[in-house]
């Protein structure tokens, strides 16, 4: 469990002072100078050895991301963009971020430009995020008037921070989309190559960031890589955010390590599953778009990237989904189904066909009405979308599908059986609707 | 230059080619619907799909450049695989999305037969529908006359959203919503305001949209395809007719990357409602006000004896803007042996003239040209109406970041910047002193490009405009080794072919202003009108006049008597366009009833003379063309000209230039011919381009 002295967000709740002065207290913008005068080469060194993986869910290694960028400018100007666009159901962390611990992100902001030499950091915030966008641009402006950042500012590294509104839409957190929304046209993702470190916003080299990842990096150059690295397991390191929610007693968004038993997790910060632990159906760990992972193999998980991928699921945004016995999991995976098919883009075909056909099957499933050959049907089709999109949203509608039909194809096939017993038990024969 | 290995075999292609060409060229067929060599790449359809080695998921070729591929561990070439089962599977996963929502109404889809999405189907597609839910359904769209949307059939590949933004240049069309709901749209449901907006019909890959004036007409596979080559502008886009049981049923373009690379005007692919309306199908002769139908002989008969009773000084001839060299010749021979001076192939007045130099003539810098100029002056010219599809190559170098577009006359949208440096001749001296920004943007340019449209070619002072363009010309360096920069805009198909062969006034004849004035004052005895409507805009009084044609239009209004030829998918000719680019056209159908090919009614008129021409038939009428006029054998070639006309011009001295503003080359695009004024299509047309003040009210012509 981790120790309260290794907690990097020490206001996530939001308990303490959230201005700068209340920051400052708490470590905040203490030897900024010290690690912008060592130059961009230790910063991202640094932050390599931590073993920091990106926390936006995919879980790249964000010391190898930064180092993507051109070493020399040819002429364009560097972007640091940070997505806090943070829309995936389940998830909640960025959020308690921006509105609580606000300073660790603007000074990781200026130390990330710094290492990638960009002077300009737009910060991409969720539409519906309102009072939080209110906090975060509070905490950049109390940086600008202590010239923490700014033209001139004491650091010596001229940084410029802009705080961008999106519209709500999903997509805009994919980080091409977010680019294209940015830029003012309509959140689409981008075919890649060319990645965004060679050619991102207006065309110029673009690292585009988590909050989360952004945030903890004065802490980790504070402390240094190697505590950072000394915490969680290998190759999984440090510390991350988890938001619990469901079916226990006590939800939270709470600072762990990485790597933790799920088990510990659930029991020490959310006074366990509703019911007790016999109760529990299923968990989504990582935010609506990795699969579920039935009750009896969740129980001896840890809660790190290799060990949920080794599940066939995933960490995500470790936004942990708890499912107790009175859920119904395909109503559940139906409702995920909608979100997708309400998200997609619409431009490419897989994903713009695919997650409305998934959605459409999924809701007769729920009732049992549907033919048990659809079941092998619907996963094909949730085969057909993954890894045939343009963005990873294909495969985010696609892996909810196959987890609900690889672990609860008995409940499906119940359903249909108890449904074709008695077809009109509740009295209502469906038409079927037409698309919206 | 990379090598691939693309199901094995070996290839080496040129660097920035896409995955998608290079398996082309290796022989391996990839089935795409969004992927368009002329537009932008979207990837979006994801039928192009392709393995590569090493990469986790398969990859749409159309997007990925080989640069982009990794070599193997030994630094073996990059491995693509397109016809591996996963690579099949992923096929038929993306065709079977594309059809679950798309109707299955192919029984009453015009696209039927020529329609992407069903031949794809049949070669990548399943054999059964695994789809049980409802079909998604979407609201058509009216935008226009021109086009017939069936939005339900739209796969949303956006070709027409990225044709309509980058290569029309009017951003009317766009794709709004997300998810199943996008839907392609005008944002108002408003027409779309492009002379290119056929186009898209020929891009949509399915039969979200269709030609609406040719809906439900024909299946193309009963059509009767001609290939043949436009004249509705001087450009000569080439095109193919498609008709059946004697009529044209539309119209479509053929690829010349020279010319209109695949790209027509709406006018060019509408026209054909044109065809059949308002038609010359007898010989006619006025009697007591009225005209009364006629036999050939008759007609012709009457005409002889009025043209060798007319004085020849009092005698005139006009050509039209969509004769055919052929004719053009013959009534030149016609006129040669009566001696008559009065000839004039240029009915709207230009001065351009042959007597000048060849040079002075053409659009030297050639088509092609244009994608090399740096810098394009267009002096009363408006390439977007003179010759749209022109003006589609200038937006494409333009939008490439490599030329500059400067306007003297009128400032109009050409669906591209330009900068508006004055609207009078006068103001051309902005350029010599380097008073305004686009002088040293001439200056700086390699290769500067002036365009001389026929605002700047008529009235008072035009032939100042002349030598003034050219000495701007001379100054610029336009005219060097290797380029020559000085180029007339035609808007008539027949003008350079016309001014090839001389039909100009002789020594002391008259012009076309000329020969009108002294018709309205009965100083004219005879008037002979090869398709030449455009000048009349009144009473001729006594003055006796033949009209050939093909439509009745304003020149068969006043004739005495007219004599019904073809229209140009009615018969065999050639024309030459702005570049001096004989090319041929092709006879289609046949004329109606008793109307002939208007080399042998001309033919027959010199039989009627007692003065018959040379020749019996097209062949032989060519064999004389070719010995007297070498450059219309040479099809499809442009003989470069002489570049020292050009100089000689701009030596001469030049008064004062005018300080009249220019007029707008065109006043309505749609309407600039007989055809057109007959087409019901392109009425509609030009009654949505008029703003709703200007609407005719019907009380006055």
């Amino acid at each position: 469990m981790l120790q309260d002295k290794d907690r990097i967000f020490t206001n996530i709740y939001g308990m303490r002072d959230v201005g700068l002065e209340g920051a400052r207290k708490r470590g905040s913008w203490d030897s900024t100078k010290y690690f912008i005068d060592k130059g961009r080469d230790w910063v991202i060194d640094e932050v390599k050895s931590s073993g920091l993986r990106g926390r936006g869910g995919a879980g790249f290694p964000t010391g190898l991301k930064w180092s993507f960028m051109p070493k020399e400018s040819d002429g364009r100007p560097h972007y640091l963009v940070i997505n806090a666009d943070e829309s995936e159901p389940g998830t909640c962390k960025d959020r308690d971020i921006l509105r609580n611990d606000p300073h660790h992100l603007v000074e990781g902001a200026l130390l990330a430009s710094f290492a990638m030499a960009a002077h300009t950091c737009y910060i991409y915030v969720r539409g519906e995020f309102i009072r939080e966008r209110e906090a975060l641009q509070r905490a950049i402006d109390e940086a600008y008037d202590a010239r923490l950042i700014g033209k001139n500012n004491i650091h010596g590294w001229d940084f410029d921070c802009y705080v961008h509104h999106g519209a709500g839409a999903y997509i805009c957190g994919e980080e091409t989309a977010l680019l294209e929304s940015l830029e003012g046209k309509k959140g689409q993702p981008r075919l890649k190559p060319p990645f965004p470190a060679n050619v991102g916003l207006y065309g110029a080299p673009t690292t585009v960031n988590n909050v989360e990842s952004i945030a903890v990096t004065p802490t980790i150059l504070r402390r240094g890589g190697s505590w950072f690295s000394g915490l969680g397991k290998p190759n999984n390191t440090g510390t991350k955010l988890f938001c619990v929610s469901g079916h226990i007693n006590t939800p939270c968004t709470v600072e762990e390590e990485m790597g933790i038993p799920f088990k510990e997790l659930i029991d020490k910060h959310c006074g366990g599953i509703r019911g007790g632990w016999d109760n529990l159906l299923a968990v989504i760990p990582g935010g609506s778009s990795v699969p579920c992972v039935p009750a009896d193999q969740m129980m001896d998980a840890t809660m790190d990237f290799d060990c949920l991928s080794g599940l066939k699921s995933g960490l995500g945004t470790a936004a942990v989904i708890v499912m107790d016995k009175s859920t119904d999991m395909i109503a559940a995976i139906a409702r995920l189904a909608y979100f997708y098919k309400h998200e997609s883009c619409g431009q490419c075909t897989p994903c713009r066909e695919g997650t409305g056909w998934m959605w459409r099957v999924l809701e007769r499933m729920v009732k049992g009405e549907a033919t048990k050959k659809e079941i092998d049907m619907l996963f094909e089709v949730s085969k057909q979308v993954e890894g045939h999109t343009i963005c990873a949203l294909g495969d985010a509608a696609a892996w909810p599908v196959q987890g609900l039909i690889r672990h609860f194809r008995h409940t499906i096939e119940e359903r249909i059986d108890q449904y074709a017993a008695n077809p009109k038990e509740d009295g209502i024969v469906d038409e079927p609707v037409a698309a919206e | 230059m990379p090598k691939l290995n693309i199901n094995g075999t070996e290839i080496e292609v040129e660097n920035g080619t896409t995955v998608l060409q290079a398996c082309e060229q290796a022989g391996y067929e990839i089935p795409r619907f969004c992927y368009h060599e002329r537009l932008s790449i979207a990837g979006n359809c994801r039928m192009c799909l392709v393995d590569v080695k090493g990469m986790p998921k398969p990859i749409a070729s159309c997007a990925m450049s080989v640069n982009d591929l990794r070599p193997g561990p030994e630094g073996e070439p990059p491995e693509i695989n397109t016809i591996t089962a996963p690579v099949k599977k992923a096929r038929e996963g993306v065709m079977e999305f594309l059809l679950i929502n798309h109707p299955l109404d192919c029984p009453i889809c015009d696209q039927g037969g020529e329609c992407d999405l069903q031949d794809q189907a049949m070669a990548y597609g399943d054999n059964s529908s695994r789809y049980d839910e409802n079909k998604r359904a979407v609201e058509d769209k009216n935008i226009g006359p021109l086009i017939k949307t069936h939005m339900t059939r739209c796969i949303h590949c956006t070709r027409c959203v990225r044709f309509m933004t980058e290569i029309a240049g009017v951003e009317e069309l766009g794709l709004i919503g997300r998810g199943e709901d996008a839907e392609i749209t005008t944002y108002l449901e408003k027409g779309i305001t492009s002379e290119l907006s056929g186009n898209v019909i020929d891009l949509c890959p399915v039969g979200a949209l269709t030609s609406k004036p040719f809906a439900f007409t024909a299946r193309p596979w009963e059509l009767n395809k001609t290939e043949s080559v436009d004249v509705m502008d001087a450009v000569g886009s080439n095109i193919r007719v498609d008709s059946r049981s004697g009529e044209v049923l539309r119209i479509m373009p053929r690829n010349n990357d020279s010319i209109n690379e695949e790209w027509i005007s709406d006018k060019t692919r509408f026209i054909w409602d044109g065809l059949r309306t308002k038609r010359l199908d007898r010989p006619y002769i006025r009697e007591d006000e009225d005209l009364r139908e006629a036999s050939w002989d008759e007609a012709l008969a009457l005409v002889a004896s009025k043209m060798t009773e007319a004085l020849p000084r009092k005698s005139a001839m006009i050509v039209g803007d969509m004769a055919t060299v052929e004719e053009i010749y013959a009534l030149k021979l016609i006129a040669d042996s009566l001696d008559w001076k009065n000839i004039d192939c240029r009915q709207d007045g230009t001065i351009v003239n042959p007597n000048l130099g060849r040079a002075t003539t053409l659009f030297n810098s050639t088509i092609e040209g244009i994608d090399q100029a740096d810098a394009i002056l267009l002096f009363g010219a408006n390439p977007r109406y003179d010759a749209p599809v022109l003006n589609a190559r200038i937006r494409g170098r333009w939008a490439a970041g490599k030329v500059k577009v400067g306007i003297i006359g009128a400032n109009e949208d050409l669906t591209y910047e330009a900068e508006h440096i004055g609207t009078s001749p006068a103001d051309l001296s902005k350029l010599d002193h380097g008073s305004s920004g686009f002088a040293e943007v001439m200056r700086n340019a390699e290769f500067p490009m002036i365009i001389i449209g026929s605002a700047a070619l008529k009235g008072e002072g035009a032939i100042n405009n002349l030598i003034a363009a050219a000495k701007l010309a001379k100054g610029y360096g336009a005219l060097k080794q290797g380029w020559n920069g000085f180029n007339i805009m035609h808007q008539s198909a027949s003008r350079v072919a016309g001014l090839e062969i001389g039909f100009v006034p002789g020594d002391g004849g008259q012009s076309t202003t000329e020969i009108m004035h002294n018709a309205k004052n009965d100083q004219l005895e005879f008037l002979y009108l090869l398709g030449a409507d455009e000048m009349i805009t009144g009473d001729l009084g006594n003055t006796f006049v033949v009209y050939q044609g093909s439509h009745g239009d304003k020149g068969a209004a006043i004739a005495d008597v007219i004599l019904p030829g073809s229209a140009y998918t009615e018969k065999n000719g050639t024309f030459m366009n702005l570049e001096g680019r004989p090319q041929h056209i092709n006879r289609a159908i046949f004329p109606p009833n008793e109307a002939k090919e208007d080399w042998a009614i001309l033919r027959a008129l010199s039989a009627a003379l007692e003065n018959p021409l040379s020749f019996n038939n097209l062949a032989q009428l060519r064999v004389e063309l070719y010995k007297s006029n070498p450059r219309f054998a040479a099809l499809n070639q442009i003989e470069p000209a002489d570049q020292q006309e050009i100089i000689r011009l701009a030596s001469r001295e030049i008064n004062n230039l005018s300080e009249i503003p220019l007029e707008p080359s065109m006043s309505d695009f749609y309407s600039t011919n007989p055809i057109a004024r007959a087409s019901k299509v392109m009425a509609e047309m030009s009654a949505m381009k008029t703003p709703l003040t200007e609407k005719a009210t019907g009380t006055h012509d």
